[in-house]
């Protein structure tokens, strides 16, 4: 079961891990992009940790959604829809709960995921932040079938993601502006792969708590 | 770094209120960020919005005006705008005849942009929008996401909105826009990088005695690097580079109204042939003369001459920039009759201005 504040300290932590990371994710965004991605998560992630104490009273889907307006209002270059969807998906996925079973939390990924694919378009081994999330629905889908409980399961789907993201590393971009790079792309990990894989990071360490 | 900035935070800002004193013809919001003209919305006519990350002054907002632009929405520097500036500029200069995005092709336009014309749509505001990928330096659709916006960006705004001015509507409008589009190829070159001012130092090293051929305009890689050389050489290869690129085909989205969702459409641009007329739009990227834009025309002329294609109309300048990156790009849109008509028709931007 994950109740409703720990979806609130979810959101604060990640806030927190992005900015720690900031010049990481913005150096790797750097070897094959704009060296912008780093800057663009903290300015949504502080933009959402502005806007959280105003609608915590409110239901988690009503939560999420807020987070992904604030995020598709204040990130700008491709991130920011991308999360930003994710974000208003998961949201309707989870209208007016209170509290999360395990099965929502997978669906409420899932429904986030679906998003990033409606937007980007991404697939499988573009080297984007979607090589990061197949994986960890897959195995998140397994878990649950095997019965495990929510930090087991936040665990294997933590795993899966840290892989998918070290597995963009031999990748040649196909989408995004590290496209461009051509074959110069290989051997740097994907900037949008790795903040996804903080912000599951959080969550498993929300529900470790 | 050495720029006339304050601080680097208000770096846009400041820019823009400036604007806003210089040209009262304009009105600059700046929660969100939007340029319109100042007596938009005008009725009846289709609004034009395009937008983009700062830097590349005067595109966008010096485009904004009489014959060209209603809105344009900026970003930080070299960083997409966000939908709610293209949502609420849409609201702004809707008539009621509705609203044509004019999207360069990065991604962080692209989905930024296919957010707020969802968000508009919601609304009840009639959209279109129209993705320009003209960079030749981008060889294949399949492997990247496709070619860049660059310099067909500025005929675009330039075509559409005189026709837009003439009362064409939203589909005419669209139409005409992914023509001149698909009429329009471009090259660029770079001979020293440029400086985000967030970033504080270079976006690229390149050596002294290099040049980067086929840079897109934040400085994304070219084709290839080579030894520095003369502007005719320099001139005949960006010639070839256009002039003699093949059939491109790549797959884009567009809005439908009727369904409101997005509609894939196959689009192929046809090669320059002998016989042609182009507009030919040699531009400087901030660092590069003027002086140095007319050599790189003198050599293209001939390029063109010897393939048989004619240039009824040209424009020579600073339009769509990179900071102060020195360097030039190459523009040639195959022109017709609608066409010239339109590029001729009044403009009156703080950009571009003519016949008025
Ligand atoms: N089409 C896409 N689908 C899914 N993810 C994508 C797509 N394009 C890019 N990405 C992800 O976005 C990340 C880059 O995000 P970032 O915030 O740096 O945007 P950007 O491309 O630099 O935009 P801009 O150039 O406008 O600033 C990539 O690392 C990748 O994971
Ligand atoms: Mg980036």
């Amino acid at each position: 079961m994950i109740t409703k504040d720990q979806i609130v300290r979810w959101l604060e932590k990640t806030a927190a891990v992005l900015q720690e990371n900031k010049s990481y994710l913005t150096d790797l965004d750097s070897a094959i992009g704009d060296a912008d991605h780093g800057t663009n998560m903290d300015r949504g992630f502080r933009k959402v940790m502005e806007k959280l104490p105003t609608v915590s009273d409110k239901d988690i889907g009503n939560i999420l959604k807020t987070v992904g307006m604030t995020l598709i209002s204040s990130v700008g270059g491709a991130s920011g829809p991308l999360y930003g969807t994710f974000f208003m998906r998961s949201g309707m996925a989870m209208a007016s709960k209170e509290e999360l079973s395990d099965e929502d939390l997978f669906k409420l990924l899932q429904a986030g995921v679906e998003g990033v694919l409606q937007r980007g378009r991404p697939n499988l081994e573009d080297k984007t932040m979607y090589d990061a999330w197949a994986p960890t629905l897959e195995a998140m889908q397994n878990a649950l079938t095997a019965g495990m409980g929510t930090v087991e399961l936040m665990e294997t789907a933590v795993a899966a993601c840290e892989q998918g993201m070290k597995n963009t590393i031999p990748l040649q971009a196909r989408k995004g502006r590290a496209s461009y790079l051509g074959e110069r792309s290989i051997g740097h990990q994907d900037p949008g792969a790795t903040s996804s894989y903080l912000m599951l990071n959080a969550l498993l360490e929300t529900v470790k708590e | 770094m050495k720029k006339l900035i304050n601080d680097v935070e208000n770096v846009v800002r400041e820019q823009l209120e400036g604007m806003a004193l210089a040209h009262p013809e304009l009105k600059v919001n700046y929660d969100p960020y939007f340029v319109v003209r100042a007596d938009a919305p005008v009725e009846g006519k289709v609004a034009l919005v395009s937008g983009g990350g700062s830097g590349h002054e005067p595109m966008h907002g010096g485009f904004v005006g009489m014959g060209m632009l209603d809105g344009a929405c900026p970003g930080e520097v070299f960083t997409s705008p966000t939908p709610d500036q293209m949502y609420e500029c849409a609201k702004a200069v809707d008539s009621g005849a509705g609203v044509l995005f004019l999207v360069k092709n990065y991604t962080g336009d692209v989905l930024n942009f296919e957010t707020a014309a969802e968000l508009a749509y919601a609304e009840g505001i009639k959209v279109q929008s129209i993705l320009i990928d003209d960079d030749a330096a981008v060889k294949d659709s399949l492997y990247t996401a496709g070619r860049r916006g660059v310099g067909t960006t500025v005929i675009v705004e330039k075509i559409v909105g005189a026709a837009a001015e003439a009362g064409y509507d939203l589909d005419q409008c669209a139409d005409l826009a992914r023509k001149v589009n698909m009429y329009g190829r471009s090259i660029g070159i770079a001979l020293t990088s440029c400086i985000v001012p967030a970033a504080g130092k270079p976006t690229f090293d390149l050596g002294d005695g290099e040049f980067e051929f086929g840079i897109g305009i934040h400085g994304e890689p070219g084709r290839k690097r080579l030894p520095m050389t003369s502007v005719d050489e320099i001139t005949a290869m960006m010639a070839t580079a256009v002039l003699d690129d093949e059939a491109y085909s790549r797959t884009v989205r567009e809005w439908d109204n009727e369904e409101g969702s997005w509609v894939e459409k196959e689009l192929t641009d046809e090669p320059f042939k002998s016989g042609d007329s182009v507009i030919a739009f040699v531009n400087s990227m901030g660092g590069t003369p003027v002086s140095e834009l007319y050599a790189v025309y003198r050599k293209l002329a001939a390029e063109c001459e010897a393939r048989g294609v004619t240039i009824a109309r040209n424009l020579i300048g600073p339009y769509i920039t990179s900071l102060e990156m020195q360097g030039c790009s190459l523009t040639l849109v195959k022109t017709d009759d609608e066409i010239l008509k339109f590029w001729d028709a009044a403009v009156n931007t703080p950009g571009l201005r003519w016949g008025v």
